[in-house]
């Protein structure tokens, strides 16, 4: 815990500073990424068309959009397992409401403030009964999930106008770019700006580095958290609304499972389960390597259950693989400190 | 926290306020045009003449993969490949959700396969994709389950009511000897195929062939084993006369088939229906059950192939009333709507059920 990412390190140790900057994590993971994305585009079919290019950004974007704040909440050493539930849930809410007659105007607003309320209820039983993240949200994963199937049962809603559903499956004037970049661009610099250059933002790092400490220095510690876990309930809220027009059907179960999906990206992109630790670009490049790397198999008629073989084997490789450099780094430090002593 | 909830109104009130602003005027589902959407249909006219292709790269995505009744489907479709001497490929998620087929359906785009071969886990959600498949020249052909109508070029149907009606009277006539009384063990009192299916075999009863048949009770055993098996038991009780027993579900079938074989009845009743050859082969061989039916699921990949190769290679374009020949199933025609009827029921005996295996 004593290596705490504060964004900034003091220059005393800049050549120190700079090595663990290249070894850390989150630069091998980008790296990576960009190694897969070349490797990729010239070895495997079709990898490297710009159809391609938009089919996979509408892969990534419930699961990179869900990242954001899943990124700030673990970083607290906090977890939110609802949001692929609440994306259900605002999915279900879009068709029912969409029958009722309302416009689709007005259903998008709501649809975001049902997600908002979703994450004041995990947020309220977290902060304010002090109930373990966990289990809390284990629990509303499947209220919201249940809910989801009452509003809606297992019927679908389909008919959504075309104009909106185009929108999110389109791209800018019939270009290379999708219209949905702009979003995840947008929402990303927001996030990453409030997480990495704001007081709030280094908060956090406190407050999952060591939530007591954080307290007593002054840091509000259940408001920021309750206030994530509403972000978070929102942003799930927006992406089943993204969901719902990108696959034009609103059906109780949808996204179900991305809850995972998401978690494991965000750890890919090193984040420290326990708090504390990761950054932001991290989890940008760990969601692209996941959805480039499943892409590109799948181009290459690599079946669905070795892609999930691929895929966990990452996981295991992203949690396993810091702990050892870590190690060694120690061991290194401990030794060149024995020479010196011995001198 | 203390200044949470305040907050929290403040915001609420903001957003219902935005909400009942943009309330007045606005795109609802009574105002939607919904026709946007890609219709390319039919564009091209047909060329009966033309020759089917060879080397068409066909794939089949079905609503799953690892289950048992789809892999004789798509094994169905890899024998109809071979035949056309094309590229057969098989992917699919390993969840039935309705959006992981999409992901493979943008794959097979990317691949420019000539046909997808698809059953659709949300009639919906497919739709852009094949319509985006279809506009860069794949032929999307249905089965199972279809896609909505405005974005495949022909959809695969197992059986129609109809066919399934008539078949399980048909049957049922046969079992019986021509005469008596027989009743129907069915699924759950609403489940909607079996209630179609039974209200055609109610129709063809009043036909004068059927005179001598007296339907005196359908029974249901919920598509549950012991229920089922339950239920054939009291029919027997209630009716000793019974000639024979209609089951238009496979697990009733089979229960049914149980109870007979094992009671002194055996030989006594026939039991028929809708059923498994795997569930089935052992009934079939004591001669508890002489005969039933049930669509053939490899016949229907196999038809899948053949019609959209037939599409691929410009011969139909999915227009009623069109003409193909799908290999050893011989000529089908186009149908309404570009559904493509597999045709009446396999019926299996003791002599051919050793040929099936699903």
């Amino acid at each position: 815990m004593s290596d705490i990412d504060l964004g900034k390190r003091p220059s005393a140790n800049r050549s120190g500073a700079l090595k663990s900057r290249l070894t850390s994590w989150d630069s091998i993971i980008l790296v990576l990424t960009g190694l897969v994305l070349v490797i990729a585009s010239i070895s495997v079919d079709n990898f490297g068309t710009s159809r391609n290019f938009t089919f996979m950004v509408l892969d990534l974007l419930p699961i990179i959009l869900i990242a954001l704040p899943m990124t700030m909440i673990i970083v607290t050493g906090e977890i939110d397992l609802s949001v692929a539930s609440t994306l259900g849930l605002t999915s279900s809410m879009m068709g029912w409401l969409w029958n009722q007659g309302l416009s689709i105007e007005t259903i998008i607003p709501i649809c975001v403030l049902i997600g908002a309320i979703c994450g004041v209820v995990n947020g309220f039983l977290i902060t304010g009964l002090g109930l373990p993240s966990l289990a809390v949200t284990i629990g509303t994963l499947a209220l919201y999930r249940g809910l989801a199937f009452v509003v809606l049962g297992d019927g679908a809603v389909a008919d959504f106008p075309w104009n909106y559903t185009g929108w999110v499956t389109g791209t800018i004037g019939g270009g290379a770019v999708p219209n949905v970049l702009i979003l995840i661009v947008a929402l990303a610099l927001i996030f990453g700006i409030v997480q990495h250059a704001t007081p709030f933002g280094r908060s956090l790092y406190a407050i999952g580095a060591n939530a007591q400490a954080a307290h007593f220095s002054g840091i509000r510690v259940a408001r920021t958290k309750f206030w994530l876990y509403v972000v978070s309930g929102a942003v799930a809220g927006l992406v089943g609304v993204l969901w719902t027009l990108r696959y034009s059907s609103a059906r109780a179960d949808n996204g179900a499972g991305l809850e995972l999906a998401v978690v494991a990206a965000v750890l890919l992109g090193g984040v420290s389960i326990f708090g504390g630790k990761g950054s932001l670009p991290g989890v940008l490049a760990g969601v692209v390597l996941l959805t480039a790397l499943q892409n590109a198999l799948r181009l290459e008629d690599v079946s669905g259950q070795a892609l999930n073989i691929v895929t966990g084997s990452l996981l295991v490789l992203s949690v396993l693989l810091p702990n050892v450099t870590t190690a060694v780094r120690g061991n290194w430090h401990r030794r060149k400190l024995r020479q010196a002593s011995a001198r | 926290m203390l200044r949470s909830p305040r907050t929290l109104l403040s915001v609420t009130s903001a957003a219902l306020l935005v909400a009942g602003l943009t309330a007045c005027g606005g795109t609802t589902k009574d105002s939607a045009s919904n026709t946007g959407g890609d219709s390319n249909q039919a564009s091209a006219a047909a060329d009966p003449n033309a020759a089917i292709k060879e080397g068409l790269k066909i794939a089949f995505l079905p609503k799953q993969l690892n289950n048992p009744y789809t892999d004789v489907e798509v094994g169905g479709g890899k024998v109809a490949v071979e035949e056309l001497k094309g590229e057969y490929k098989l992917v699919g998620p390993n969840d039935a959700s309705a959006s992981s087929q999409v992901s493979y359906i943008n794959t097979l785009i990317q691949q420019q396969q000539d046909v997808i071969v698809v059953a659709a886990n949300d009639p919906n959600a497919v739709c852009p994709s094949l319509n985006q498949a279809r506009a860069a020249k794949i032929k999307v052909i249905t089965f199972d389950s279809d896609a909505s109508k405005d974005c495949r070029d022909a959809f695969i149907n197992q059986a129609t009511t109809q066919g399934i009606g008539e078949s399980l009277a048909k049957m049922a006539l046969e079992q019986a000897g021509g005469e008596g009384e027989i009743a129907v063990l069915s699924a759950t009192p609403n489940a909607t195929n079996q209630n179609s299916w039974i209200e055609v075999m109610k129709t063809e009863l009043k036909k004068p062939e059927y005179a001598k048949l007296k339907l005196v009770k359908v029974a249901y055993g919920n598509d549950d084993d012991q229920k089922s098996f339950q239920e054939a038991q009291g029919l027997l009780q209630s009716y000793p006369n019974l000639k024979a027993i209609v089951a238009p579900t496979t697990v009733g079938i089979a229960a049914a088939a149980r109870y007979i074989s094992s009671s002194s009845y055996k030989g006594k009743v026939a039991v028929t229906g809708l059923g498994l050859p795997n569930q089935m082969r052992e009934y079939v061989k004591d001669d508890t059950v002489k005969k039933f039916a049930l669509w053939n699921p490899a016949d229907i990949g196999y038809l899948a192939a053949f019609a959209g190769a037939a599409m691929a290679s410009g011969k139909v374009t999915g227009a009623e009333g069109e003409k193909f020949t799908a290999g050893k199933l011989g000529e089908y025609t186009i149908g309404a709507d570009g559904e493509i009827v597999l045709g009446p029921p396999t019926e299996f005996t003791k002599e051919n059920i050793d040929k099936f295996n699903f």
